[in-house]
């Protein structure tokens, strides 16, 4: 009898510790102040569920390469992880996400905002869920303006924007009309030219295929950008990326800066932010003659690869991080402002969140006007506002970036860049396969 | 006259020392500055050298935020081991190969030092594989096993290159009073070889200590290092520098001190029959 007690106790023992194992999770993240604030916040969820959650923190390089060799080797090392609007439709396809459409009746699907939830979602269903959202609009100086006389309108054109940014520098009191990035990346320089390029009526691929930078849009695109930012931009700007222009806006030093809504929560902070009070928002241009702002939509979101042995338990993390009961939990611990952004339709609906982010409309509608089906106003063949949702953009997009930096800084005429840009991406397009 | 010329060149060769010391030390010492600075006066231009409002808040956030003793753990077992072990593999493989050299002996030498050509991503899968087939992804014993067999062609060449200036002769004569093979490894040829042991025994831990590529690669929670914590404070979308610094100083702390106690073996190690 003892020894059977032994026995059966010890299983169960064995069958707790073993329990208790597998109600861990990994989770691979970036050093982004929400998701730092995310990890603080977790130990509430392991309160709640008792599951218990082993943080991954990475640069964002590092951590794509290494959840891209994870998945590829099936190694099932993370049970979450943070990816973005790039990789979740060509993962999604690739059959390495679990698919979240059943996050529970808390999850409330139907608040995401669509244009957020379709950039995460292949053929109607949702493989990440979205933790912050994001697309780009104008901070500007409103005592610049006024200043100079001017008056920012709620959609400008491109025009007016070089015409402003060249009445506001003044060199010698370092101020510089415009800072825009200029540090080569597909996610830096080409995340913003792309974009400029969409609004310009620009595309990357013709429907064949074909790389379009001898078209006469992204001629207009390069040269109005490398004229602009040598007579109104900062010294140095081929080295300038968001974290770089960042600094600069809050040290006073930009009449505008055209970047990651994300972004207006940094400058309107007067702890870190020397212009805090005097910051407006207005959406990205258009050339005037379309209603194309860029079309411009990052999200990082947390996904779930196919390789986990935790999927639900995953998935119950996913559904406790990207709920509006999660938005609630940091606007009381943290307060409304910072509360992660871009998500879900009822924070724009509330008004204490409205009161504390002055940003927040301007957000809303720079999202909602991102259409990453359609990024330009000629017919493509991909997905993505800002970037090419096809395994090759990684690559490409950092070497075509790598030409416009050095265009940018003086090495090559804006003629030069686009023919090697041209023959650059026509080269790795067929290498890739895609003229068979 | 000679002699002033003489030192006007001390000078000037001194002076020379001085500024290469400088240019090779300058990133520490802007990274320990900058470890001291707010974010904003991190990224301020132009830079501030000595005069800002220093302060410790870098340290205190990464120090709360992250658990860097076990960091540090993981980094003293894995260098450690790594190197001690690739100690054992390679003394007896330079010995063989200084003291009973064949017609390959060169040819084997190159082929040790050409894998260290092959650029490491070149095998990211088929390791990452083979990690994952035999259960050592995030395990210390995997880390170790990758890390000496990174570094071993450097300590067998090391060990090599120091064991070729020890006269033939001693050993011979041990072998004439009836010491064994055994004998003659541990009580003549090591005590011999023992400065540039050391050296290479400091030099590896050193190179252990720093590898990234895979250690970030290999590990997840359970035996990460303190590339990996470096390598935390990265940010695509915020100031980050002070707060990265902060965690570089944290991480090459420990290697540094222990460089700065040993630099007289070291040097000493690595200049040995330099000049013979």
């Amino acid at each position: 009898m003892k020894l059977r007690s032994i026995i059966v106790g010890s299983c169960s023992l064995f069958a707790l510790a073993a329990g208790a194992q597998a109600q861990s999770l990994t989770i691979a993240t970036v050093n982004n102040g929400d998701m730092i604030r995310m990890q603080g916040l977790s130990d509430r969820f392991t309160e709640a569920t008792g599951i218990a959650v082993d943080w991954v923190t990475l640069e964002e390089n590092v951590l794509r390469q290494r959840v891209t060799t994870d998945i590829a080797t099936g190694g099932g090392q993370y049970d979450v992880m943070t990816i973005g609007a790039y990789e979740t439709p060509i993962w999604a396809a690739q059959g390495w996400l679990a698919p979240l459409d059943d996050l529970g009746a808390d999850y409330n699907a139907d608040d995401l905002i669509p244009a957020v939830r379709e950039a995460l979602s292949v053929d109607g269903v949702q493989y990440a869920s979205p933790f912050y959202a994001e697309s780009a609009m104008i901070m500007y100086r409103t005592d610049l303006f006024e200043a100079a006389g001017l008056d920012m309108p709620a959609e400008p054109a491109w025009e007016f924007i070089g015409e402003a940014a060249r009445a506001i520098t003044d060199r010698d009191a370092e101020i510089y009309g415009i800072c825009l990035r200029g540090k080569a990346g597909w996610g830096e320089n080409m995340a913003f030219l792309t974009a400029l390029a969409n609004s310009m009526g620009g595309r990357w691929f013709d429907m064949d295929w074909e790389p379009q930078f001898d078209s006469p849009e992204w001629h207009e695109a390069l040269s109005f950008y490398v004229d602009l930012m040598t007579e109104a931009g900062p010294p140095g700007a081929s080295s300038n990326g968001f974290n770089e222009n960042l600094a600069l806006f809050q040290q006073g030093k930009c009449g505008m800066w055209m970047d990651a809504t994300v972004a207006a929560s940094f400058v309107s902070n007067p702890d870190d932010s020397q212009v805090a009070d005097s910051v407006g928002y207005a959406l990205f241009p258009t050339n005037g003659q379309f209603d194309n702002h860029g079309n411009w939509l990052w999200v990082w979101s947390l996904a779930v690869p196919a390789s986990s042995q935790n999927i639900e338990a995953a998935k119950e993390f996913i559904a406790w991080a990207t709920s509006g009961a999660y938005l609630d939990m940091v606007a009381e611990e943290e307060g409304w402002a910072n509360v992660p952004p871009g998500t879900r339709t009822s924070l724009y609906e509330n008004p204490a969140y409205a009161e504390a982010a002055p940003f927040a409309e301007m957000t809303l509608g720079a999202i909602n006007s991102a259409d990453t089906a359609n990024s330009s106003v000629q017919d493509v063949p991909y997905a993505g506002g800002q970037f090419v949702a096809i395994p090759e953009f990684q690559g490409i997009g950092t070497a075509v970036g790598q030409i416009f930096s050095a265009a940018l800084a003086g090495q090559t005429t804006v003629d030069q860049a686009l023919e090697q840009a041209q023959q650059t991406t026509r080269m790795e397009m067929e290498r890739a396969g895609y003229y068979r | 006259m000679a002699r002033a010329v003489s030192t006007r060149r001390k000078l000037a060769f001194t002076a020379l020392a001085w500024i290469v010391a400088l240019v090779v030390f300058f990133p520490i010492l802007w990274a320990f500055l900058t470890s001291f600075k707010t974010e904003g006066t991190a990224i301020a231009a132009p830079p501030k050298f000595l005069f800002f409002e220093w302060t410790l808040e870098n340290y205190r956030t990464v120090l709360e935020r992250s658990n860097y003793f076990r960091f540090l753990g993981n980094s003293i077992i894995t260098a450690v081991g790594s190197t001690l072990l690739g100690l054992v593999v390679a003394i007896p493989a330079a010995w063989a190969m200084a003291f009973s050299p064949t017609r390959r002996t060169k040819d084997v030498l190159m082929w040790m030092l050409s894998t260290k050509m092959l650029p490491a991503v070149g095998v990211l899968v088929p390791i990452t594989m083979l990690f994952r087939m035999m259960g050592l992804t995030d395990t210390h014993l995997g880390l170790v096993l990758v890390l000496t067999l990174i570094n071993l062609p450097i300590i067998v060449w090391m060990l090599f290159t120091y064991f070729k200036e020890i006269p033939v002769d001693i050993l011979e004569a041990a072998r004439m009073d009836g010491a064994s093979l055994r004998q003659e490894v541990i009580y003549v040829l090591t005590p011999m070889a023992i400065p540039g042991i050391a050296s290479t025994l400091l030099l590896n831990i050193i190179l252990a200590w720093n590898e990234s590529f895979w250690t970030i690669v290999l590990t997840t929670t359970q035996a990460t290092p303190l590339p990996a914590f470096i390598a935390a404070y990265s940010s695509p979308e915020g100031l980050f520098w002070a707060k990265l610094s902060a965690a570089s100083m944290m991480a090459i702390a420990p290697i540094l001190i222990m460089g700065w106690f040993s630099q007289k073996q070291l040097v000493r190690g690595l200049t040995f029959g330099a000049v013979k």
